[in-house]
């Protein structure tokens, strides 16, 4: 469907993304304070009673996340937002809605870790964001914006995906997206229309019992849920991934980076053009599925790829996997909170280039 | 001697509800799940509300509930079966939603939900299963079992000064404004299942007022994790459970309130 933009605001993140969940029609939010997402959970209390919906701030990420379970299964159309420690909190909850395959929203505006670590942006959660997080063998629909228009935009696409594949999504976003003002532009209400699915519990009138559960006693039984569920995993991979890319048609060197850093690294790459450098850059939007196919196709013609993020090196192995020793992977991230400078960027990749090519 | 009985010539007089399935419960021989189970299923289809009820099944020996009980179901993780019946409800207000949940899960794991739940005043009925031991995972302590009780993780007894005391969570959450309707009862003889259909009854009518959380303490049994016969568990729920855990309403709502 195409969307109606009707109006355009200046707003922080997290209330772009809370507003957008509103007008993508939003059952039911439960949530728990902590910075940098706190936002979220106060828009929602300020609005939700005005308009439509249910929104509750529960006792710990831990309740709230079980009431996301309830409140999917019962056929809602539901999300809840937290922040790294609270992320981590939600963990089982996550893998249970995975497993009973239960469509939802996770936000996580990400701050620096491990441990209380910091209030301030950082991408430390993309391992736990995409590799699992939880345990068992499951996997998220992972969105990264790096504007606050996509904080917006990707709330629509997060519960469409989600609702597509029966699927929890993820919109992986950092504290300085969260906190910082943007110009967004919004989507009507009312554009993203939703049905209640017919496997939800809402009483078993005129059909046979619905239950949900992810608890399977026979091996063969649980590996045939696997199965299932790799298959789909599959299929979101093979329809699904996202990306964008700027300068790559002649680039010898190509950054990767997503979210907030992409921005950052698009300013690196004039930076580098301005210098006669051949730079580029590949975003990619969706974390999973993760855009092999472009950083493979793009390892055999190039010299290098330089992963820039916001941790210790996470993302990074993804590429390196894509690349499969076709070229060489360099990595250069921030940590704690710091947010990496777009000459810092760029002095890396004069670092890279200037090294002699070894030849096999 | 012998006489041929016909079944045309006999009259049914009793059954298992139609809101139970016809799954054979995995249930322990003499265990006070499946009793308890029968009795809450003989509730809702006594009061017609099948299409209308949504239940929430624990982890522990009760894990699968929703084999058993023919409605809407759905299977929490350990301890949240309060959250993600608060989750249902909140969306589906004009359902019945209830919990179903043991000792360890409502008690130990799952205690900030349970208070934040009934605090909250959700209007939900939680259903606790109190056997004073793990049974699932083969006869652990639990938060309610008995001082000098021996389980597999207490087996010189519990010890107050090493385990600290039995937990009274339904006399704990009784003060919370948000319970409107707390009782203990039991299922181990007829008069005891008598009053247990009769709570739950009241319960669900209850719920519909929208007051708030209703919570039926069930003092039940685990022969299996309690070494014992069945039979011996009876005598040990009157002479050891009652004692510590007394049956009987911790609060009602005044006749003005409903």
């Amino acid at each position: 469907m195409k969307m109606q933009k009707s109006e355009v605001r200046l707003m922080k993140g997290n209330e772009a993304l809370a507003e957008a969940a509103i007008r993508a029609g939003l059952d039911a939010y439960f949530g728990y304070p902590i910075t940098p997402q706190s936002e979220i959970l106060e828009y929602f209390t300020e609005q939700i009673p005005k308009r439509h919906g249910v929104v509750l701030q529960a006792e710990s990420e831990v309740a709230s996340i079980n009431m996301v379970y309830g409140a999917a299964g019962a056929g809602a159309r539901v999300m809840t937002s937290s922040s790294s420690p609270g992320m981590s909190l939600m963990q089982e909850g996550i893998s249970y809605i995975a497993a009973a395959e239960l469509p939802c929203l996770l936000v996580n505006v990400v701050r620096g870790g491990p441990g209380l670590g910091t209030i301030q942006p950082s991408q430390g959660d993309y391992f736990q964001a995409v590799k699992g997080g939880g345990h068992g063998d499951y996997r998220l629909i992972v969105l990264a914006p790096s504007s606050v228009q996509e904080m917006c935009d990707f709330v629509f696409d997060a519960f469409k995906l989600a609702e597509k594949y029966r699927n929890p999504a993820m919109i992986l976003t950092d504290g300085a997206l969260g906190q910082m003002m943007e110009k967004v532009e919004f989507p009507e209400e009312g554009s993203l229309p939703h049905q209640v699915p017919d496997w939800a519990t809402t009483g078993k009138k005129g059909r046979e019992r619905n239950f949900i559960t992810s608890l399977h006693m026979e091996p063969e039984k649980m590996e045939e849920i696997n199965l299932h569920l790799q298959k789909k995993y599959k299929v979101i991979e093979e329809n699904e991934v996202r990306f964008e890319t700027f300068e790559i048609d002649d680039a010898e060197i190509v950054l990767v980076a997503f979210g907030l850093p992409a921005r950052i690294c698009q300013k690196a790459v004039e930076l580098a053009r301005e210098k006669g450098i051949k730079a580029g850059l590949v975003r990619p939007i969706t974390l999973f599925p993760f855009p092999k196919k472009i950083l493979s196709d793009l390892s055999k013609k190039i010299d290098h790829f330089l992963v820039i993020e916001l941790n210790a090196g996470q993302m990074v192995e993804d590429v390196m996997l894509a690349a499969n020793g076709k070229c060489p992977v360099h990595f250069k991230g921030r940590m704690g909170g710091m947010i990496i400078q777009p000459e810092e960027v760029l002095e890396e990749i004069e670092k890279i280039i200037q090294q002699p090519i070894l030849q096999e | 001697m012998s006489q041929e009985i016909l079944l045309e010539d006999m009259q049914c007089v009793y059954q298992k509800p139609a809101t139970l399935t016809d799954d054979y419960m995995h249930y322990c021989p003499g265990c006070g799940h499946a009793v308890a189970h029968k009795i809450l299923m003989e509730v809702v289809q006594e009061m017609g509300i099948q299409e209308d009820v949504i239940g929430v099944a624990p982890v522990g020996c009760s894990v699968f509930a929703y084999n058993y009980m023919n409605i809407d179901m759905q299977e929490a993780a350990h301890g949240r079966a309060s959250a993600v019946a608060t989750g249902i409800k909140r969306v589906l207000p004009e359902k019945y939603v209830f919990s179903y949940q043991g000792d360890g899960d409502l008690a130990a794991i799952g205690t900030a939900e349970t208070i934040h739940t009934i605090n909250r005043g959700e209007n939900i009925l939680m259903v606790f299963i109190n056997n004073g031991i793990y049974g699932m995972t083969g006869g652990q302590m639990a938060p309610t079992s008995l001082f000098g009780q021996i389980t597999s993780t207490s087996p010189y007894g519990r010890d107050v000064e090493h385990n600290g005391y039995p937990l009274k969570i339904t006399e704990l959450i009784a003060h919370l404004p948000g319970a409107f309707y707390v009782t203990r009862q039991a299922v181990h003889t007829p008069n005891t299942v008598r009053k247990f259909k009769k709570a739950l009854r009241n319960a669900f009518e209850f719920q519909k007022l929208k007051k708030g959380t209703c919570f039926i303490e069930v003092v039940s049994n685990c022969p299996s994790g309690w070494k014992m016969t069945p039979k011996e568990t009876l005598t040990y729920i009157e002479e050891k459970m009652l004692p510590e855990y007394p049956l009987g309403d911790l609060k009602v709502p005044a006749q003005n309130n409903i």
